[in-house]
């Protein structure tokens, strides 16, 4: 399956996806030291979102969040590309300083048709997104 | 989005590494925010400046920038750091966090940035005119030269600020446009606001109500800058307002149509619903003055309400400003008076940004709403909020 979207942050990357229905705060929400996620009743509380796809609405919370999402990848425990419903600045920001793909505004939803699990190629410069059901064998 | 063509350089990465990620920074938000083009500013003003709010992410994020030899375009101005760079053992600081506070002073002193840090820079050196596009972040700030002094500003992020400081420009949306500046809901204040706290409190609880959009304050009489200074932080605090407009006091306020508008009416007991909300009790051990800021005035008022007094033992009053102001408090004597009654008037730093928890102090007291708004969270002590006699008179000995 072929997504397209908004290239916003325009690299490329590909991983396995973690989907989440939830906004994501990168600052107080995720450790910059290991990658997980540690805002306490969210989804993907305890998730790794080391090389990741990682798919959510939006970004939320203090614009320092942009700072955590390039020492997540200074320390190796970034995602390895971000998929927005709608982004905002925050996620955009970070994205770009820390050089992740970032894709928004898809023609279909991409939080109903993206399953954690499946493998996703992100391609930040055409705002392609592919997508394979089946996890990737090396 | 359209640039110029030395836009263009910049985004090729003709006048460094640094000043090519700025500007694809600024593209990136640019696009996401639906603008057309950049607009050149006059200055910038950076959050994200106390080591408790940035951490190692922000520290390391500013040293890699200034080493890839970031440089700043325009006058750059910084929000409070987390301790008085002068008096930080005082504030119970320990070395391994003034070593990390002087560390991201430098990374941005060497990026040309003032290093005086404050929230009020329009007190401070940094006074934009009428008509100039700025790029500011601190949110209280941001309301009080868009409404105050008609300047025209987002609320920048902290990342975006300093991106903005490094390329000279901003992506020209929401409030550098005209037609975006006009007001949203009409505010009939049903009751006399007077002093500095209760325009706190009515900023607060307009925020509160609207949430978002663009005030015009109907009912108020005279308001002089501290009051409206008092009163942006905390619409900023409650709600995400960058803009406010009072008739006969603010610059923009008679620009607009007003026809068809929206109206609320805010009286005495919605201001005291705002009070008792963000009051823990009655009694505090610790007095905090300068959220935003203190202008020379209020220090000097401060001065005259503690003639003869003292500040009890095991209590305190804590007062802050910015390093400018203080200068000039300090030659016309006010700075000996109130720390003679037994406070201490700190700078470069404030209740909200710095570990108060470290104070050895439980249960603040303020005439700042948005102080009282973010301290509990910050720091974990108590919070109440009070006219300014009463919440001073609340450490001090009895007369």
């Amino acid at each position: 399956m072929e997504l397209k979207g908004r290239g916003i942050s325009k690299f490329l990357g590909e991983g396995e996806a973690l989907v989440t229905k939830q906004g994501i705060s990168f600052f107080g929400g995720v450790d910059p030291e290991t990658g997980m996620v540690k805002e306490a009743g969210h989804e993907l509380f305890g998730k790794d979102l080391t090389g990741k796809v990682l798919v959510f609405p939006r970004g939320k919370g203090s614009t320092v969040g942009s700072y955590i999402i390039y020492q997540l990848k200074k320390n190796g425990h970034a995602p390895a590309a971000i998929v927005n419903v709608e982004t905002e600045a925050i996620i955009a920001a970070g994205c770009i300083l820390a050089e992740i793909p970032l894709v928004d505004r898809l023609n279909t939803d991409p939080i109903e048709n993206i399953k954690s699990g499946d493998w996703v190629l992100v391609d930040g410069r055409s705002g392609k997104v592919k997508v394979r059901t089946e996890p990737k064998k090396e | 989005m359209e640039l110029d063509r030395e836009e263009e350089r910049m985004l090729k990465g003709e006048e460094g590494p640094a000043v090519r990620k700025a500007m694809e920074l600024l593209v990136a938000v640019g696009e996401v925010m639906g603008a057309g083009r950049m607009v050149k500013i006059k200055s910038a003003q950076v959050s994200g400046v106390s080591y408790g709010n940035i951490g190692e992410a922000g520290l390391e994020f500013l040293e890699d920038w200034a080493e890839n030899g970031a440089k700043v375009k325009v006058l750059t101005t910084l929000n409070p750091c987390g301790m008085d760079l002068e008096r930080w053992v005082e504030m119970g600081i320990d070395e391994r966090y003034r070593s990390k506070q002087m560390s991201i002073i430098e990374a941005f002193r060497k990026m040309g940035a003032e290093t005086t840090c404050t929230c009020t820079p329009y007190l401070a050196g940094n006074l934009p005119k009428r008509g100039d596009h700025i790029a500011w972040s601190e949110s209280s700030a941001v309301c009080y030269a868009n409404s105050v002094i008609g300047a025209r500003t987002n609320r920048e992020g902290g990342p975006s600020a300093l991106a903005a400081a490094i390329a000279g420009r901003t992506p020209f949306y929401g409030l550098h446009l005209e037609e975006n500046r006009a007001p949203t809901v009409i505010v009939e204040v049903q009751t006399y606001v007077r002093t500095s706290y209760e325009f706190s409190l009515l900023g607060y609880t307009v925020g509160k109500i609207i949430g978002a959009g663009i005030p015009f304050f109907k009912g108020l009489r005279a308001a002089e800058s501290d009051k409206l200074k008092i009163m942006s932080a905390a619409l900023a605090a409650s709600g995400g307002i960058a803009m406010f407009h009072i008739p006969g006091v603010t610059p923009e306020a008679e620009s607009y149509d007003k026809a068809c508008l929206e109206r609320i009416c805010v009286d005495l007991t919605e201001l005291e619903r705002s009070r008792d909300y963000l009051s823990y009790g009655n009694e505090a051990d610790l007095c905090c003055v300068g959220c935003p800021h203190c202008s020379l005035n209020e220090l000097e008022e401060l001065s005259i309400l503690l003639r003869g007094r003292k500040v009890s033992s095991g209590k305190g009053l804590w007062v802050w400003t910015s390093k400018v102001v203080r200068d000039e408090a300090k030659r016309r004597g006010y700075i000996k008076a109130i720390e003679d009654a037994g406070g201490k008037v700190f700078v470069d730093t404030c209740m909200v940004v710095c570990p108060l928890e470290r104070s050895g102090f439980a249960y603040m007291v303020t005439n700042s709403c948005k102080a009282a708004h973010y301290v509990p969270s910050t720091s974990g002590l108590k919070a109440s909020v009070a006219e300014l006699s009463e919440a001073v008179e609340m450490v001090l000995e009895g007369r």
